[in-house]
């Protein structure tokens, strides 16, 4: 393992006078294996690693990349981010992160038993996931793959304004996918379990989901256009709630392109809902200490009771809004600069499960899958038309399936349309986490 | 321009035959290297400003040992003969079944090297400032008409990938594969509130693609679709027949069968197209191509990311289905050869089947007299992207210009909304294809992995298919 913090110093005591600059460094070691009728289908293991440099000079920034940790390719990039920094435009509000004296919490989201698994245990799980899905239920016709993955990664971000953050991480999964049915009616489910070392995977849940969430929407069928109340699964949810983080991204409302830009303090949604974004929370998918400029990370309350409280801000975005930082920076690797996104949302739970909301709701559309979010949901203008399969509500119960059709509203007017949340909250492999919705007078369209 | 020359990317051939032995002699039926070499720069223009140049490198090799049904991959940043004997180590421990003696592998020269580079500037070679001004006058243009423009977004992008694979079937090829791209992001303010549109100029080409096209045509473009979209109505909600123009809407057919028609799909019988060749597919008006030879198009290259030269693939022939797209692996489990359509998103990454550039080629019909033989319906002039269940054959696409049809005539504007439908059923449901054949670029994501493809078609019509909008069609 190569130390990371001391080639991040390195880059940084290169600052010349009137100069910021920050290193990014990072290292990863990664593992896919993936069954197929019961042998190993491939199996890919490597190494990556990379650094990224930012340079501000004047208030203008460069960045450069370099896919190596050679203190060549360092000099590579800084002087490649060095001469980037001098054709951008001029911008008093550019610069790193200036250090603000919060303290980073410790966060629990390594552990050495995973890079002390052997790859042979590995694979074996993806093979135990291929055949106990296959024994699962006889309408399964094909399971199409079953993966064990995972990723042990460590960063160091040093930067000239006095910051120095260090994270490591370890993630793993097991995924599957299953087709149900005949020729004449297939339906496809996928199940997942995700945790931080072997011991935290339960192939039963990835069998169990897949399994009834394919097997349930066996014979579904087109209905007839309506406007209804749909009831989201906990998946689809936590799909909404990180499509609305991009309409509360203080630089998109520093730029004109939100649509809640000039409504602070007013009550955006219904009064029961109340979002967090909060990485501290150690349950979380994309919990961390710091964010991506090496702030600690902090809890921030978003929507309170259905008011508009707070957007979240990188440091760039702040000081153009005449903020503080809420510590939003997020980066997706060594490649890119930080930008503000969300990645540890959380809805206050309400009152009932997701049966009782069912019932609750009476006659509605369950869905259980959406598709086509980037093509039909436009996040500056709030439209929002998504492919949507599930289950009819009638009387309280889930009866039979749907498919091909879609649902669409406005992300304005589904905040304001929000019947019940539920209070099964869980912790879902995304920006947000998962609890079950219900959302009135929404358009399906079908025949 | 050669590939090998360049010390950047250098690998002696001695060596790549010492790895290619290695994973071999260590019990592999087949053995791969795959070195790359990618430099890309991207500038982004926002808020009136230039905000960032950002420029960077990656290289590394991937290799693939396959013995039997497995297959092993690892790859490595290490480009030297230690490094690359590691990573055939890694990737053979998979098919560490039995010993064999171990042929030692040979090289010739690779191919394709003295082929004539289609690039005639290389974005290397354009300064810093140049690309900056381009940037600046797509902004300037955008705002200059109309007041309604709030906010533009541009963004310039070029990369050059070299690849180089050698395979233990003797396979020794190399390409330099260089993208360029424009793109502009507008957003229009009125009294319905914000509206974006967006325009694309992305060739498999250099910096020359800006002397032959003009700036104007991305950023008025993009800025005209947002200003008209103030006015935009709610999509109706239900089954109507559609009229989609040239160009995007080939993204209808990378949905609709494209994914379908992928061989690993095919051969995990996950896909409505298994078992179909020679089946009525598509209504008669219908032929659908992949081809990676396509003169600059997005996803064009010389060869496949597995050493295959690219082809000219007929999918579906006058609504017959003629071939499904396959790669090497894939190909040899059906004991045929790969059709060149073998891509990975770096080396990073194993390769699998993908598309190259899909369209479906000019018909007879007037793409006028369609419009003014359609009495109520949706004119879709662009989408915006889309996804498939190959399973079930159910896809969705978006619309991000769209139009009321009425009494033959284009009418009020409609806000986004995405349509759904049957890959099968909508094929068969195409009535009209005109002859104004355009095609456009894209980014199609399969299995985590993200390649530059091209779509294309001239105008059709689909008789009836859902629009999921929230006003009663």
């Amino acid at each position: 393992m190569p130390e990371l913090m001391d080639l991040a110093e390195k880059i940084v005591s290169e600052t010349q006078s009137g100069e910021q600059i920050e290193a990014f460094v990072s290292w990863g070691i990664s593992t896919e294996a993936r069954a197929y009728r019961g042998e190993v289908e491939s199996l890919s293991v490597a190494e990556s690693a990379g650094i990224g440099v930012r340079v501000i000079s004047s208030h203008r920034q460069g960045f450069a990349y370099v896919g190596s940790l050679s203190e060549k390719a360092a000099k590579e990039a800084l002087q490649e981010a060095r001469d980037n920094s001098l054709f951008a435009g001029e911008d008093e509000a550019v610069g790193l992160a200036e250090p603000d004296g919060i303290r980073h919490g410790e966060l629990d989201l390594w552990r050495d038993e995973l890079s002390r698994s052997t790859t042979e245990a590995k694979v074996n799980l993806a093979i135990e996931l291929d055949k106990a899905c296959r024994n699962a239920d006889p309408r399964i016709r094909q399971v199409t793959s079953s993966d064990y993955g995972d990723s042990a990664a460590e960063a160091a971000i040093c930067t000239s304004l006095g910051i120095k953050a260090q994270t490591r991480e370890s993630v793993c999964y097991i995924a599957t996918d299953v087709l149900v049915g005949d020729h004449e009616d297939t339906m496809s489910g996928s199940g997942y379990s995700v945790g931080r070392e072997l011991a935290d995977l339960v192939l039963a849940k990835a069998v169990n989901d897949a399994v009834s969430r394919s097997t349930r929407l066996l014979g579904a069928k087109k209905q007839k256009s309506s406007q209804l109340n749909v009831v989201f699964d906990k998946r689809v949810t936590a799909t909404l709630l990180s499509i609305l983080a991009g309409t509360l991204s203080g630089e998109e409302v520093v730029k004109g392109r939100s649509l809640f830009a000039e409504r602070m303090g007013e009550q955006l949604a219904a009064s029961s809902f109340t979002l967090i974004e909060d990485p501290t929370n150690p349950f979380a998918f994309g919990a961390s200490s710091f964010d991506a400029e090496g702030l600690a990370s902090r809890k921030v309350m978003l929507i309170e009771n259905g008011q508009l409280k707070n957007f979240l801000y990188d440091s760039y975005s702040a000081r153009l809004a005449g903020a503080a930082s809420t510590a939003s920076a997020v980066r997706s690797g060594y490649k890119s600069t930080p930008s503000v996104g969300a990645k540890a949302l959380f809805l206050s739970p309400g009152d009932f499960d997701e049966k009782q909301i069912i019932e609750k709701v009476g006659n509605g559309f369950y869905v259980q899958e959406i598709s086509g979010v980037h093509s039909g949901v436009n996040p500056i203008s709030g439209d929002f038309s998504v492919g949507a399969e599930g289950l009819m509500i009638r009387n309280g119960q889930l009866t039979d399936a749907v498919k091909e059709v879609t649902i669409a509203s406005t992300i304005q007017k589904m905040l304001q349309q929000i019947m019940y949340i539920g209070n099964d909250v869980e912790w879902l492999p995304s920006s947000a986490s998962g609890v079950t919705l219900a959302v009135s007078d929404m358009s399906l369209s079908g025949n | 321009m050669s590939i090998l020359t360049d010390e950047d990317i250098l690998v002696p051939a001695d060596v790549i035959e010492k790895t290619l032995s290695k994973a071999m002699a260590m019990g592999g039926e087949f053995a791969e290297v795959f070195i790359e070499d990618r430099h890309g720069s991207a500038i982004s223009l926002d808020n009136k400003r230039v905000e960032e140049l950002s420029s960077g490198h990656d290289r590394g090799a991937g290799i693939r040992v396959i013995v039997g049904e497995l297959t092993g991959y690892a790859h490595t940043q290490d480009l030297s003969e230690k490094g690359l004997l590691a990573a055939a180590e890694a990737a053979a421990a998979v098919a560490r079944r039995q010993q064999n003696s171990g042929g030692v592998i040979k090289m010739g020269s690779p191919t394709h090297q003295s082929e004539k580079n289609l690039v005639k500037i290389l974005p290397e070679t354009i300064s810093k400032k140049r690309k900056v001004e381009l940037l600046n006058e797509a902004d300037e243009i955008a705002r200059s008409g109309s007041d309604k423009i709030a906010q533009v977004q541009a963004g310039y992008g070029d990369s050059r990938r070299r690849i180089l694979v050698a395979n233990s079937d003797g396979l020794f090829a190399a390409d330099d594969q260089v993208r360029t791209r424009l793109s502009v992001l507008c957003v229009a303010v009125g009294d319905g509130g914000l509206q974006t549109g967006y325009e694309t100029l992305a060739l498999t080409a250099g910096f020359e693609i800006f002397d032959e096209y003009s700036i104007d045509q991305v950023a008025s473009e993009a800025a005209r679709i947002a200003i008209s979209k103030l006015n935009a109505k709610p999509a109706p909600s239900g089954i109507l027949p559609v009229v989609i123009k040239s160009g995007t809407g080939g993204i209808l057919f990378h949905e609709a069968c494209g994914h379908g028609l992928e061989a690993d799909h095919i051969l995990k019988d996950s896909s409505v197209y298994t078992g179909r060749i020679g089946e009525i597919v598509a209504s008669p008006k219908v032929t659908l191509i992949d081809d990676g030879t396509v003169y600059r198009g997005w996803g064009t290259s010389r060869i496949d990311d597995e050493g295959h030269p690219v082809q000219s693939n007929v999918l579906i022939k006058d609504g017959v289905l003629t071939d499904y797209m396959w790669d090497y692996l894939r190909g040899r489990k059906d004991r045929r050869g790969s059709s060149g359509n073998g891509r990975r998103q770096s080396y990073q990454h194993l390769p699998m089947v993908r598309m190259t550039n899909t369209y479906l080629i000019d018909g007879e019909d007037d793409k006028d007299q369609i419009v003014a033989d359609t009495k109520y319906g949706v004119y879709v002039s662009k989408l915006g992207g889309g996804q498939v269940n190959t399973a079930t054959g159910d896809f969705v696409f978006g619309m991000t210009e769209a139009y009321l049809i009425e009494n033959g005539e284009i009418t009020t504007p409609l806000r986004d909304a995405n349509l759904i439908g049957n890959g099968p059923e909508v094929l068969q449901n195409i009535d009209a294809v005109a002859n104004d054949f355009d095609i456009c670029p894209g980014t199609c994501g399969k299995d985590g992995q993200n390649v530059p493809v091209g779509c294309g078609q001239p105008t059709l019509r689909i008789s009836q298919v859902t629009i999921g909008g929230t006003a009663g069609a």
